[in-house]
């Protein structure tokens, strides 16, 4: 067997994270060298997944398999065209938050640099698992460091943030875990063997009703995740008591997680409930995009703001993916990353000001770009970037939605579009309210304009954000394998049953629908 | 060199990036030779396509150039291409040629101004966008420069960001344009979904073959023209351009005046053969252009700001266009947009030479008895004006002539009396601006009027070639009547834009009408000289018997106003409601057990805010296992 390299990028952190345990925790410098190396060599590594991905392989690659805790409890992982660019996001923007924690977390540095390698791992994880179980270990496991993150560093009401993001979290999770169980008691009784892996699961057919229950505990844990409406209100607080770095995570890859659940789980797994429930789940979405943008809108904290928007922006990657169609879902997972950077670097920047001035709120700024313009270019291009201006990676993803979505019904791209408008007024409103004007709060003065490290750690995000704006290419056509079976295989609607689930090659036998019990 | 005229954008674009990147440390004379020399490489360039494009016979048009795949996924896909034909070679020499002038007066304009830099870099991202925008080949990559405009135009605007006025007129430029790009990118779809491109060529091809049906021809050209109405500045979106002039006023020139603006007409010029066969669409565009035309027209009568008098002649001028493209003689349209490039932009320059010579003052009310001050700035100024009022042998005289001539033939007699209307305010409004400005009573400032001085040659040579131009221009699209070969604008355009089909005028009715047109400039011109030179208590008497209509047009019909209280204020008012009511008391609610919840749901939940999150996880745990085990087992 060649070298491991999934579990390689996934333990690797985890790995950094137990060294850390035995670094004295007065001992700043040395504890962010090694968590920045780590986070480095992760993404380092990471990137050989990208240069050796094979773009014609539709199946996952690099794939580890190995018996675990016996009854089809399994070791697996493995990588394909939807998961490839989730996992460099996130190994992508690590280092990055990492680097904007220097100055912004003053005490338990070590735990707190524990707890972000931590959370990689739980993350990554999430992404690479095949089998249910462990998927589910991982989704569990990276709740925990989350909890900390803004529980121990976030502001003054982290507690009642935690309480509800671990709530809602915890609610959606728990159902999901029972709709495993049944997955899996189901698959025994038809085959008589233990399974947990995905791939056996895809061509189980189940029968409707039962898939009907199984979607919506699945679909909850991944909506709540997302987040979509109405399941949305812990991520303004979450995001408000969240330490930056929490934020950028956050945004950027943990609410990934949800959208990715849906194109990994509920959608292929519960085709006929997807079509059942697809009004439902798109009229969700649509108000997501409408809601998320008018609420956005009023918000007096620029970081709620910057929550609100991502409801707003997560609602349009959700209702592509529900158009099921294949633009549609190249442009939610090419918007997925969009949305990750350019929420990532709002929030970086928003942690740059809070630095410099302790509060985040609209009204205590104005004119800052005067103080510091260097920071106010970097400013407009992460709002550009969220706007969705051409040239810039937001612009592929909307287009490549809105095409998706409109080949599929008309009048909800016509409803979606309205996001151009939305995402312009709240952003370029904050930006006005905050950059620009006179300087009326005399504090402003003392602001120094943005530091060589926190330019460094910027100037990546940028380099992305005009990289896949201008040549998407890189990243679409990795896509084009996987999402295309993916289709297909929610396309097909003939009910398969597997008798001999074997291998994942054995081509699945045609079998009666199974009968209600 | 057939095909270097892909090179043409990215001059400039390359200055940008030298400047983004370098331009703190550039000392400012290369800053300014840099932006100006990259305009100016890019008109050589564009010059030599020309010649190069007349050479190639019109069969092989347009002449295309595909860099790479940009987009595709599925059945969606756009090329970084461009395309040379006359149509974009026209837009590409007014943009770069026109553009360099404003570039070169902007050097003594901005001189002083901190900064510096920062101004050339807009201007050049600019000039790029601008590019895109005229040369690609289909219409997303044509969106590309429509957004990068609009960008741009959103910087330029709240240049001086310091001043709410200026970050508040970008911010509702970009927000409103926002708009009409939303019936855009739909009107973009809907081409793709029927045509399966959205290459120009394509498109052409599939409206000739039939392959679009007339509704949605219609469909496809409305949502096509709101996304003009927002960047043309027409109603009911114009209302962002008179707030722009808030930015540096050669910016009020290039963007404001003579480029970007005229986008809007550049993309349904470009979309002609879909309009026409439309129809509905045509007329629609041709409504819309004589309302705004003379709309806009009855808002600057009334203004004192010099520069917003110009603001509102640019609206009512692109209505103008509109009427042109509307009742199907895109030639006009085109040529008046071409015409326009040059007296408007000069008008604009022009005055930014009052404001320098005035220490920035803009209100006509403080001006007066200027033209013995600035010899070279009144001169440019009135032959901007006359230009602009149709005095014949101008250039405005040809175009706007030959854009009424088409509306009257097509019999859209509507239309026509409209642009009659609009054109005798224009001719009035532009004298009652000379006539306060430059001649009369000097009511100037004691401090303004101490450092009073003509502005520098790098300034004042602008302005004379544009006056030449304004002049001129007009020669190369003379009026029909004359004979059909001497429209040489027409024929150049003729292998992209079919001429309008053949109204039936006589020679005797084309002549009228071109008299007409005379008659109604002059008229207007006499007027403006009764009311502000011979007899100046006329206005104020006027105000006095009818207060009611000055005051609505002084207040701009309250448009802005109404659209306030019609739509931002009730949206924001709303979106307060629902968030206090809804996400804060309803889901929150709920989720807290506050009061607003009653029943199971809440009691269970607010026994939970004790806190003590383990044991409600414990109990969940516990009974997710009972449930596997029943089901397992």
């Amino acid at each position: 067997m060649s070298f491991p390299i999934l579990s390689f990028v996934t333990f690797l952190p985890l790995l950094g994270a137990i060294l850390l345990m035995f670094i004295p925790k007065d001992k700043k410098g040395a504890l962010y060298t090694i968590s920045l190396a780590v986070a480095f060599i992760t993404f380092a590594v990471s990137l050989l997944l990208y240069f050796n991905f094979d773009a014609k392989t539709a199946d996952p690659q690099f794939v580890e398999k190995g018996a675990w805790l016996g009854y089809g409890i399994n070791y697996h992982l493995g990588i394909d065209g939807i998961s490839l660019f989730l996992v460099l996001l996130t190994t992508f923007l690590m280092p990055i938050a990492l680097l904007s924690s220097w100055s912004y977390i003053q005490e338990r540095i070590k735990e707190y640099l524990i707890f972000m390698l931590v959370l990689e791992t739980g993350i990554i994880g999430v992404f690479l698992a095949l089998n249910l179980f462990l998927f589910y270990v991982f989704w569990e496991a990276m709740l925990i460091p989350m909890y900390f993150l803004i529980g121990v560093w976030g502001g003054k009401r982290r507690i009642y943030a935690t309480f509800k993001f671990v709530l809602f979290t915890m609610l959606g999770s728990l159902l999901m875990l029972v709709a495993i169980f049944v997955l899996y008691s189901t698959y025994f009784k038809a085959t008589g063997t233990y399974s947990l892996d995905l791939f056996d699961y895809y061509q189980m057919g189940l029968n409707p009703g039962l898939q009907i229950w199984l979607f919506l505990a699945f679909s909850l844990a991944f909506a709540i995740k997302v987040p979509m409406f109405p399941f949305h209100t812990w991520l303004p607080d979450a995001h408000v008591e969240a330490p930056t770095a929490g934020s950028v995570i956050l945004a950027a890859v943990l609410l990934k997680m949800g959208a990715y659940g849906f194109l990994r789980f509920a959608i292929p797994l519960f085709p006929d409930a997807v079509t059942k429930f697809l009004p439902v789940l798109v009229i969700l979405s649509l108000i997501g995009i409408i809601y998320g943008g008018l609420m956005a809108l009023i918000q007096k904290d620029i970081k709620s703001l910057v929550a609100y928007s991502s409801v707003s922006h997560m609602g349009l990657v959700m209702l592509a993916v529900f158009s099921l169609n294949l633009e549609a879902t190249e442009g939610a997972i090419y918007q997925m990353l969009n949305h990750g950077l350019s929420t990532g670097m709002l929030f970086l920047i928003v942690g740059i000001l809070y630095e410099r001035a302790h509060t985040r709120l609209i009204k205590d700024f104005g004119g800052v770009s005067k103080q510091m313009p260097v920071f106010s270019a970097f400013f407009l291009i992460a709002m550009l970037s969220s706007v969705g201006l051409p040239g810039l990676n937001g612009f592929i993803g909307e287009i490549l939605c809105f095409f998706g979505i409109f080949s599929s019904s008309r009048l909800f791209a016509i409803l979606a579009i309205s996001t151009v408008i939305l995402a312009a007024a709240y952003l370029l409103w904050m930006f006005q309210r905050v950059m620009q004007g006179p300087i009326t709060n005399e504090k402003i003065l003392s602001y120094r304009d943005i530091n060589k490290r926190e330019i460094g750690y910027l100037v990546p995000i940028v380099v992305m954000m005009f990289w896949m704006g201008i040549y998407p290419q890189t990243f679409l056509r990795k896509m084009d394998a996987s999402v295309t079976q993916y289709i297909n295989r929610i396309k097909s609607k003939e009910k398969v049953f597997v008798l001999q689930p074997k291998s994942p090659a054995d081509k699945p036998v045609k079998a009666k629908e199974t009968k209600p019990r | 060199m057939k095909d270097i005229f892909w090179l043409i954008p990215f001059v400039p674009a390359l200055s940008t990036l030298i400047l983004v990147l370098f331009g703190r440390k550039l000392p400012k004379k290369v800053v300014s030779w840099q932006a100006c020399l990259s305009v100016f490489i890019s008109f050589i360039i564009a010059l030599i396509s020309f010649f190069s494009l007349l050479k190639t016979p019109p069969e092989s048009y347009p002449i295309v150039k595909n860099l790479f795949t940009w987009i595709s996924a599925g059945s969606f896909s756009a090329n970084l291409s461009f395309q040379f034909d006359p149509l974009s070679a026209v837009m590409a020499l007014v943009v770069t040629g026109v553009g360099f002038l404003i570039h070169v007066y902007s050097v003594g304009y901005m001189a002083h101004d901190k900064s510096y830099t920062r101004y050339f870099t807009y201007l050049n991202l600019f000039t790029f966008a601008m590019l895109i925008l005229v040369l690609a080949s289909n219409m997303i990559l044509m969106f590309v420069g429509w957004e990068g405009v609009g960008l741009c135009s959103y910087l330029l605007i709240g240049f001086w960001f310091e001043k709410h006025s200026a970050a508040n007129a970008g911010k509702k430029a970009f927000i409103v344009n926002r708009i009409g790009d939303a019936g855009f990118i739909l009107g973009i779809l809907f081409i793709f979904l029927a045509v399966g491109s959205s290459e120009f060529t394509a498109v052409n091809q599939a409206v000739l073959g039939g392959l679009i049906a007339r509704g949605g021809a219609t469909l496809i050209a409305i949502l096509l023209f709101i996304g003009a109405t927002g960047k043309s500045a027409q109603l009911p979106l114009y209302i962002w351009l008179p707030d722009a002039m808030e930015g540096p006023t050669p910016v009020s020139a290039l963007i404001h005046a003579a480029t970007m603006v005229t986008a809007g007409v550049y993309m349904v010029a470009r979309m002609n053969l879909l309009f026409t066969f439309s129809g509905t669409a045509g007329n629609i565009v041709a409504l819309v252009g004589a309302l705004t035309a003379i709309f806009a027209a009855t808002m600057a009568l009334t203004q004192n700001d010099i520069k917003r008098v110009l603001a509102y002649s640019t609206i009512s001028q692109l209505g103008y266009m509109f009427i042109g493209c509307g009742v199907g003689a895109y030639a006009a349209g085109i040529f008046h947009l071409y015409t326009h490039a040059f007296f408007k932009s000069l008008l604009f320059l022009a005055a930014g030479s009052v404001m320098h010579a005035l220490s920035g003052e803009l209100d006509m009310r403080k001006m007066g008895g200027l033209r013995k001050y600035l010899p070279w700035t009144y001169p440019t100024f009135l032959i901007g004006a006359i230009a602009i009022a149709g005095v014949p042998f101008l250039s405005g005289f040809f175009s706007k002539d030959a854009i009424l001539t088409q509306a009257y033939a097509q019999g859209q007699y509507f239309v026509w009396a409209l642009g009659l209307m609009g054109a005798i305010l224009t001719a009035f409004y532009m004298f009652r601006l000379i006539f306060l400005t430059f001649h009369g009573k000097e009511r100037l400032e004691p401090e303004a009027k101490k450092h009073l001085h003509e502005s520098p040659k790098v300034m004042t040579i602008p302005l004379a070639i544009l006056a030449f131009f304004s002049i001129v221009a007009g020669y190369i699209g003379l009026p029909v009547v004359l004979g059909k070969k001497v429209n040489i604008f027409q024929n150049f355009l003729e292998p992209v834009i079919p001429p309008a089909s053949e109204g039936h005028l006589s020679m005797g009715m084309e002549w009228t009408l071109i008299l007409i047109s005379v008659v109604v400039a002059l008229l207007g011109i006499y007027i403006a000289y009764v009311f502000y030179l011979k007899r100046p208590g006329i206005p104020h008497s006027i105000v006095r018997r009818i207060p009611g209509v000055y005051k609505l047009l002084y207040n701009k019909y309250y448009v802005d106003e109404a659209y306030n209280a019609v739509i931002v204020n009730p949206l924001i008012k709303g979106s307060e409601i629902i968030y206090e009511n809804f996400d804060l008391a309803v889901i929150d609610g709920a989720l807290n057990g506050s009061a607003s919840a009653t029943g199971f749901f809440g009691r269970a939940l607010s026994a939970l805010q004790t806190g003590y999150v383990k044991d409600y996880v414990l109990v969940f745990l516990l009974g997710a296992v009972i449930i596997v085990g029943i089901l397992l087992f």
